[in-house]
């Protein structure tokens, strides 16, 4: 099937299946953070995505179907530090859902549960869109995935604490496995340290980071700010001098400024999938990573 | 060195974040911002403007020739407590040489109520049709639709407060109430001990697949008039002033379909807009300042819509029509005091097609080229604006 298809009926399935049981009914910004729900809470959780792998959550309608869904969640849940500053107060303003305001308990913002990087020295808005908060796009560390789901869990108890008990069971189990995915993970990608990377964002500071792959530089001259033919020259001229072993990019961005500079330099591209649901096999969070080092690893051949 | 600087405040940051979030909006108590708008218009006719069959007000004009300023705004707004939210906002403007102070929002709103209820009170833009809550430097020309300039003067805005609750609902619905004080244009007189008017509004909402929003809007407004004076026509003794008082209602129908390939509307969306009002008059009108006083009874029918479909086709490009059509059906026992209060008709169906085309450099800044083939009246004229607005200061977060 699809990942297009297979979209269209998950939200399908969303929108007319809603189940009576359960105890929580989350709203998360991002398809991350409803997998990690989907991991930490299963069948106690009716979690709804508002954004998927193919959009950037950096802008996204403040639509009436997301105020709804705010209306009625029990947790809101989302990357944070400014990341969803454009949409989210809308949505949380108009939904005037008590529960979920910024403060109270059912308001989570997974980018303060962890250290964050690239915090900027400099406020100024000709550097383009820099987040004051730090670089919000933590989820792609499975470091602070794994510090994201302790806190998480206790806040799940803390809402519904009469699962207390399967929760701590379900993250236990969580940690489990994804303790032992992360030692595979990171054996699998130990050729890629040290590696230069040209990033279209800076989306994969945290995953970078965590697998010691330096970025050289981006296609968005300015975060936010397209690529400019003056821009790729000048990158084409550093890659001259020093060469970088692939081109990075999600799948919501366009690749047109990646291609360009492929061709200028013959760098491999690798499209990621950047968060669940982007692409083949990356249906949960586990995915996700398997399917990045995949490519990330193919790029070296 | 500067590694360690930057760990330092990466610690630092981390350290004082809060529980629960990360500070992002409130990080200055309270957020301000600026917006600054500028323009250069060029048109033909020098006669006064006017919308035969509608007595102009508000803010009504076509703009001006040459270079000038739009609506240069501060806003202010934060959280005041754990219950209270708070907005303000003013618009610096020139008219006639004066540069005025215009206090165009200045309210509280209710947090954390819950149950979906939201209350609001102080000065608002009214939840009228679609785009009469949205600020100038939202809409997508750089002026209102013509029946936002005929019937409410540009905005309907007045003081007073507004209750509304949003439904429990997988479908969008939004249901709410103003009452107002009724003594700004188009109401006039605070009639009814300074409760002179009321709106009632409700919304409708939802997706279709992942690349397709749309909203659909009911609303209606009336007012018990005591004097709505038309500042806006022009006329040989300008001493007379036409006077409107008796009752006057206003019923809206609003439509919007946004649509965005795969719901990512960073690169191309698409935005159809379209909204339809009638409005119903039953009083009296009066010449302030003639002698004798001249009067007549009226009865007034005024409707107008306007489509506009908005599209971006490549990231920060964005190209806009708009259609506009306004229709006057007056009636009174003296028409020639009818005409004098600019109620007739003339004859003329005003109508207007615009079109424009704007450049977004950042979400901070846009600069638009408008032209307009404008026969909103009997002198048909081409009209050309470029503008400026760029916002300084807290990341302002769009409604749909």
């Amino acid at each position: 099937m699809k990942p297009v298809n297979h979209y269209i009926l998950l939200i399908s399935l969303l929108f007319f299946y809603t189940p009576v049981q359960a105890a929580l009914n989350v709203f998360a910004c991002e398809p991350e953070w409803a997998s990690l729900v989907n991991e930490l809470a299963a069948d106690r959780a009716v979690t709804y995505s508002a954004t998927t792998a193919y959009q950037d959550p950096h802008h996204i309608e403040a639509r009436p179907s997301l105020i709804a869904k705010v209306r009625r969640a029990n947790l809101v849940i989302c990357s944070g530090a400014e990341l969803e500053i454009g949409w989210l107060p809308v949505l949380l303003r108009q939904a005037a859902n008590a529960d979920v305001l910024p403060g109270r308990q059912g308001y989570f913002e997974a980018a303060a549960m962890v250290e964050r990087l690239d915090i900027p020295e400099v406020l100024d808005r000709s550097q383009g869109d820099v987040h004051a908060s730090g670089n919000p796009h933590v989820h792609l560390d499975p470091r602070r995935i794994h510090t994201i789901a302790k806190a998480l869990t206790t806040r799940l108890i803390e809402l519904d604490s009469d699962g207390e008990a399967f929760y701590k069971s379900r993250l236990q189990d969580f940690e489990q496995r994804w303790q032992s995915a992360m030692q595979v993970w990171k054996s699998r990608a130990g050729s890629l340290k040290g590696h230069r990377a040209i990033v279209h964002h800076r989306d994969w500071v945290y995953l970078f980071d965590w697998l010691g792959i330096e970025i050289a530089g981006a296609l968005e001259p300015k975060p936010g700010l397209p690529a400019s033919a003056g821009h790729l020259v000048s990158l084409k001229q550093m890659l001259d001098k020093q060469p970088v072993s692939m081109i990075v990019h999600t799948i919501y961005q366009n690749p047109r400024a990646a291609k360009r500079l492929s061709g200028l330099t013959a760098t491999p591209i690798v499209e990621l999938p950047y968060t669940v649901g982007g692409g083949e096999a990356a249906d949960d969070l586990f995915g996700l990573f398997d399917v990045t080092i995949d490519k990330l690893l193919k790029a070296l051949q | 060195m500067k590694k360690s600087v930057r760990l330092l405040t990466a610690a630092l940051a981390f350290a004082s974040a809060g529980q629960y979030a990360v500070a992002a909006q409130g990080e200055f108590n309270p957020d301000i911002s600026l917006i600054l708008d500028g323009r250069y218009g060029d048109y033909s006719n020098d006669s006064d403007y006017e919308l035969p069959g509608f007595m102009l007000g508000g803010e009504a004009s076509r703009g001006e020739k040459g270079f000038h300023l739009g609506h240069n705004e501060l806003v202010m707004s934060a959280n005041i407590d754990d219950l209270f939210f708070a907005k303000m906002t003013t618009a610096i403007a020139e008219h006639e040489g004066e540069t005025e102070v215009e206090l165009e929002e200045a309210f509280i709103e209710s947090q954390g109520l819950g149950y979906g209820l939201t209350i609001r009170a102080g000065r608002f833009y009214s939840d009228i049709g679609y785009m009469n809550n949205q600020h100038g430097h939202a809409w997508d020309f750089m002026d209102a639709p013509l029946v936002y300039m005929g019937l409410f003067g540009n905005q309907l805005i007045d003081d007073g407060v507004q209750l509304s609750w949003v439904a429990p609902t997988d479908v969008y619905f939004r249901l709410g109430f103003e009452f107002t004080r009724g003594e700004r244009f188009p109401a006039g007189g605070a009639s009814n001990d300074g409760k002179g008017a009321s709106t009632v509004f409700a919304k409708w909402g939802g997706d279709l697949g992942v690349s397709h929003a749309w909203q659909f809007g009911l609303s209606h407004w009336s007012a018990d008039i005591d004097g709505r004076t038309s500042a806006g026509h022009a006329h040989e003794a300008a001493t007379e002033i036409p006077s409107f008082s008796g009752d006057s209602s206003v019923s809206a129908v609003d439509f919007i379909w946004k649509w965005a390939p795969q719901g990512n509307k960073h690169e191309t969306n698409f935005k159809l807009q379209l909204e339809y009002f009638q409005r119903d008059d039953d009083g009296t009108i009066e010449l302030l300042g003639s002698a004798p006083l001249e009067t007549t009874s009226y009865q007034g029918e005024q409707t107008g819509w306007y489509l506009q479909g908005v599209y971006q086709f490549m990231p920060r490009w964005r190209v806009g029509y708009r259609y506009d059509r306004l229709n006057a059906d007056n009636t009174g026992a003296d028409a020639a005091v009818l005409e004098e209060a600019g109620l007739d008709d003339e004859g003329h169906t005003p109508e207007r097609s615009t079109l424009m085309i704007d450049y977004s450099r950042s979400e901070y800044s846009r600069i638009r080229f408008q032209f307009s083939q404008d026969d909103s009246y009997e002198d048909s004229d081409n009209s050309f604006f470029i503008q400026y607005i760029v916002t300084l200061g807290a990341h302002g977060a769009h409604q749909f």
